[in-house]
């Protein structure tokens, strides 16, 4: 919290600077098949209210039992995070009404989490890397839907979501930028979907922060914080960080004081509004469930699960940067998803990986970024890559034609290889055909030779008409080296 | 047919099964008793049709030699049970038309095991009260009578007379029993509500030990010290009833995995070379002296037996009843936050949600239970929750750690006064003062802060004919010592003279 102070981060006022802390806490939907608490399904997009179960309902007599699916995934997320695991945890319940919440209580962790104090690894940019601190972990109960835009006088419940798993995962306030809150969502929805603990789909609402902001003098105490809720997109955390930062400076800078509040953020305007202050805030009346015993396990069920964790993206960026000769920034995008670093491996295993990399980021991801797809959506395989590699490699095709192949092959699929046999696109080697093409072009060209001898850059307009003349296939090292001789260039 | 009424439920599982009579004749004779004995208000839904059709189907059973253990045998079941089709109310206008699509747990074993509903028994709304008058659907009616009092049958169907209250909070459970209404009842107790109730009609009825019978589709009052067990006319049949109710139920992950004990199989056991502590703390100021004397009788009775008496102390015991009403109302304050109106049950509308919730639980609730909620907001809320709601479960820990000491020194079983005083008057208690009708729980609730099995046996009558019961508090888990125990006080006192049907109507 008392980080030296990075200037580069600060946001100018009118009275001078002023410094973000940001802390975030974001609710992450547990994959699981079933609901914390009950057998009801978790799928999304069913008709409303076909997925509660009587317990979902809250009906007279009913009891929560846990989902041992949910612990497991929420040990393997606080593993990721490098966090104590607490063999030991208990549930309470938060009390209030809403009529999406069937209980009138949230089955939630407050005293005793499962997941203690952690951290995560986050770059900011090319060259930055910051540590945020984890607080905590816990298991708790989503609430489900009102609807209110379907009568013209009453609200609608669909309870397919009352019940679900979230993790609540809050950080220390250890940001200090909106793009650092960005960098550490991304990486921390990165960490969530290597351990498949949640899928991180944003849009579906299975990932979503709640965001507290305050500003300060730079090396001053901690200013009063508003909390912004339930921001869905990494985009608009950013758009509410920047918006609510600069509001608050705002009434600093002309003498008021903050409120503490929770604000909602509206994307449509790209501001944030009160939803209530701290006087209307709930008294939850925080007690343990009694109806759930404290929840048990042992060491060894940890050590298990730690064991047949995956690599997650900063092992796997290390190994990547070591093994392939990565730098690391072409390593940070590999990692960022596990399959896009995945099929990166299968194209670089035993080839050249800085090769397959470029191919890999710059032509295969540039492709599918244009249309916003990702790497799940590749027409081409990890394979057909690696065998345009390969065809590189062996001096079969020239970089040029290994372009022309590759739209080839990803519009139009098939073996690159064979492609290249059948279409005539093996690079020339013959010395001798490269030579008559040579000849021919110095015999038509005297002007251009004078000049050429005179000053010897003009070497690559001759290679270009190589090249022209021999439709992209002559080998353009042979090129290269036949030209320097009979032009008498060194 | 009568007569059949006037069986206990091990005479008629072995007349049923010596097939001395029918099942169905055995549920018509109490379908007809019941028809006579509206007038106390004992059960809130009859169903007569579901009783002759399970007694049917009993018969064939019985016939074809794949009787369950409680084939055929008639009971009435407290309206906390939720019953698949069978409307359950939980005695509270905001359930009284709720009609649950899933059985109880406790209800299906019986079921399963070939018991007959009659029908569903009356009690304290949401099982908060000590005297059955804050139900919903008015008070229950005690099948006791004042020797000499003015109590008695009224036209239609009606009693004239100050009449008694049967206890609560399973009073309807209690007075269908003592009153041959059924030969055993489902009962709930979360701080004395089998006990107390049993105690007051002379009755036996039995708390396990907390996890011995699943909660699940029972409603919740107060989950951490609500516990199912049976009420009956004789220790035998409380055994008998209790192994079937019992067991671990994988739905309720406070419920216990142990085997069920053969609980009948303990009950001619005996108590010869068993510990029986007398604490000195539960003679209390204000015990009446008859209870002070049964209780002597009944240490006498244990050991004349072969019991040694000895003299224990559970020095947390006057802290039990305040900790006891902080713990209760805050879980019954959260767990009676879903009759809200929106899924089920009483809706009054209002202008938006906050007025239709406010409408919804001041019509539905009645006032022991706002007031209960109340007290539960209160002790849980900010600024007040460390002060209340955690030194009261420290409290508990402390009389938890009372009862280990004495089990460790070798004692097997406590003897206590079940209640403070006989039965009271409808209206004579509490009216002004609430704490005045907490002060019946006086000696039953530290057995549910503690988690323990305890057992009410009737032992004698007062000067007034009434019926008084001393309770017995086991070991977690050992039953068994209190059906041995309750059975060498039910020999010694004799089975207590039970009232003739004044109330049936000719």
């Amino acid at each position: 919290m008392n980080a030296p102070v990075n200037s580069k981060k600060l946001i100018k006022g009118a009275t001078g600077d002023w410094e973000i802390v940001l802390g975030l806490e974001i609710h992450a939907q547990v994959n699981s098949q079933a609901k914390l608490f009950s057998g009801a399904s978790t799928e999304f997009g069913g008709d409303p209210n076909s997925h509660v179960s009587l317990v979902d309902a809250a009906m007279p007599g009913m009891l929560p039992v846990i989902n041992e699916e949910c612990v497991r995934q929420a040990i393997r997320t606080g593993l990721g995070l490098n966090a104590q695991v607490n063999l030991r945890s208990t549930f309470d319940r938060k009390n209030y009404f809403y009529p999406d919440l069937p209980q009138g209580y949230q089955i939630s962790q407050f005293k005793s989490p499962i997941v203690g104090e952690g951290e995560v690894i986050v770059d900011v940019s090319d060259n930055e890397t910051i540590t945020v601190r984890i607080e905590r972990l816990h298991l708790e109960q989503d609430a489900g839907k009102s609807i209110h835009d379907l009568h013209p006088t009453l609200s609608f419940v669909d309870l397919n979501r009352s019940g679900v798993a979230l993790m609540e995962i809050v950080s220390k306030p250890d940001m200090r930028s909106s793009e650092e809150a960005k960098a550490f969502v991304t990486k921390l929805r990165t960490i969530l979907r290597y351990l498949g603990t949640c899928d991180g789909d944003m849009e579906k609402g299975n990932l979503r922060a709640d965001v507290n902001v305050s500003v300060r003098r730079p090396g001053e105490e901690l200013g009063t914080r508003c909390e912004i809720k339930n921001v869905n997109s990494i985009r608009f955390i950013g758009q509410a960080i920047e918006y609510e930062a600069r509001r608050q400076i705002g009434i600093l800078e002309d003498g008021g004081s903050i409120d503490q509040e929770t604000r909602l953020f509206d994307p449509g305007k790209g501001e944030t509004r009160s939803m209530r202050s701290k006087e209307e805030a709930h008294d939850y009346r925080y007690f343990p469930d009694p109806d759930l015993l404290p929840l048990e396990f042992d060491q060894a069920y940890v050590d298990d699960l730690a064991q047949h964790l995956p690599e997650l993206p900063d092992a796997k960026k290390t190994r990547f940067i070591a093994d392939y000769a990565l730098t690391a920034y072409d390593a940070g995008v590999l990692v960022a998803e596990r399959s896009s670093a995945d099929f990166f491996e299968d194209v670089a295993k035993g080839r050249d990986g800085k090769t397959a990399a470029n191919w890999v980021i710059n032509e295969l991801f540039g492709r599918l970024n244009k249309k916003g797809e990702d790497i799940a959506a590749s027409p081409m395989s990890a394979a057909q890559l690696g065998e345009i590699v390969d065809l590189i490699g062996e001096g079969v095709i020239s970089g040029k034609i290994a372009k022309d192949l590759f739209e080839i092959v990803y519009n139009e699929g098939g073996d690159p290889r064979q492609i290249v046999e059948t279409r005539g696109m093996k690079q020339v080697t013959d010395t001798g055909a490269i030579e008559a093409a040579i000849d021919a072009i110095i015999a038509s060209n005297p002007e251009k030779v004078e000049q050429a001898k005179a000053k010897p850059t003009l070497l690559g307009w001759f290679v270009g008409q190589v090249m022209k003349s021999t439709g992209g296939k002559a080998n353009p090292q042979a090129v290269n080296e036949l030209l320097k001789a009979k032009l008498g260039i060194e | 047919m009568t007569e059949l009424t006037h069986l206990t439920l091990a005479e008629a599982r072995d007349g049923l099964k010596a097939k001395s009579f029918s099942a169905v004749e055995l549920a018509t004779a109490h379908v007809a008793a019941i028809a006579q004995a509206r007038a106390l208000n004992a059960y809130v839904l009859e169903t007569p049709e579901k009783a002759l059709a399970m007694a049917k189907a009993s018969d064939a059973k019985i016939a074809a030699g794949t009787a369950g253990p409680l084939e055929g045998i008639p009971l009435g079941i407290k309206d906390l049970f939720c019953t698949e089709g069978v409307v359950s109310t939980a005695g509270s206008n905001i359930l009284k038309t709720f009609n649950p699509p899933y059985e109880s747990t406790v209800t299906k074993n019986l079921w399963n095991d070939g018991a007959v509903m009659l029908g569903k028994l009356n009690m304290d709304e949401f099982a908060m009260g000590s005297s059955n008058e804050t139900s919903a659907f008015g008070p229950v009616v005690s099948p006791w009578r004042r020797t000499g009092s003015n109590v008695g049958a009224a036209g239609a169907g009606g009693i004239e007379g100050t009449h008694l209250v049967p206890g609560g909070s399973s009073g309807g459970s209690a007075s269908a029993v003592a009153a041959h209404l059924c030969l055993g009842a489902t009962a709930t107790d979360t701080g004395g509500s089998i006990r107390q109730p049993a105690a007051f009609t002379g009755t036996v009825g039995i708390k396990p030990t907390y996890g011995r019978c699943s909660r699940w589709g029972t409603v919740a009052f107060a989950s951490s010290l609500d516990q199912a067990g049976p009420i009956t006319r004789t220790v035998r049949d409380s055994a008998i009833m209790l192994r079937s109710m019992a067991g671990l139920d994988l739905k309720d992950t406070t419920s216990a995995d142990l085997a069920v004990p053969d609980f009948e199989a303990a009950v001619s056991r005996g108590v010869k070379g068993l510990k029986i502590g007398i604490p000195k703390e539960y003679r209390v100021e204000g015990m009446s002296p008859e209870i002070e004397a049964l209780w002597s009788k009944g240490a006498e009775w244990l050991r004349d037996a072969g019991a040694e008496i000895v003299e224990v102390s559970l020095p947390h015991t006057k802290y039990a009843l305040p900790a006891y009403y902080i713990v209760a109302p805050a879980e019954a304050s959260s767990n009676l936050a879903r009759y809200d109106g929106v899924r089920y049950g009483l809706r009054v509308p209002g202008r938006d949600i906050a007025e239709m919730y406010e409408n919804t639980r001041a019509e539905g609730f009645g006032r022991e239970v706002k007031r209960r909620i109340m007290i539960g907001t209160y002790v849980l809320s900010a600024g007040y929750y460390d002060a209340y709601y955690v030194r009261a479960q420290k409290i508990r820990t402390l009389i938890k750690r009372d009862f280990e000491d004495v089990y460790a020194k070798g004692v097997h079983a406590i003897l206590t006064p079940a209640t403070p005083t006989a039965a009271f008057g409808i209206g004579e208690k509490g009216a002004a003062d609430p704490v005045e009708m907490y002060l019946n729980d006086i000696f039953t609730v530290t057995v549910n802060m503690a988690g323990l099995p305890g057992i009410a046996v009737p032992a004698g009558l007062d000067p007034q004919g009434l019926p008084l019961g001393l309770q017995l508090i086991g070991r977690a888990f050992d039953e068994e010592t209190l059906f041995a125990a309750g059975q060498v006080i039910e020999n010694a006192a004799g089975r207590i003279a039970l009232p003739s049907a004044w109330w049936a109507k000719a």
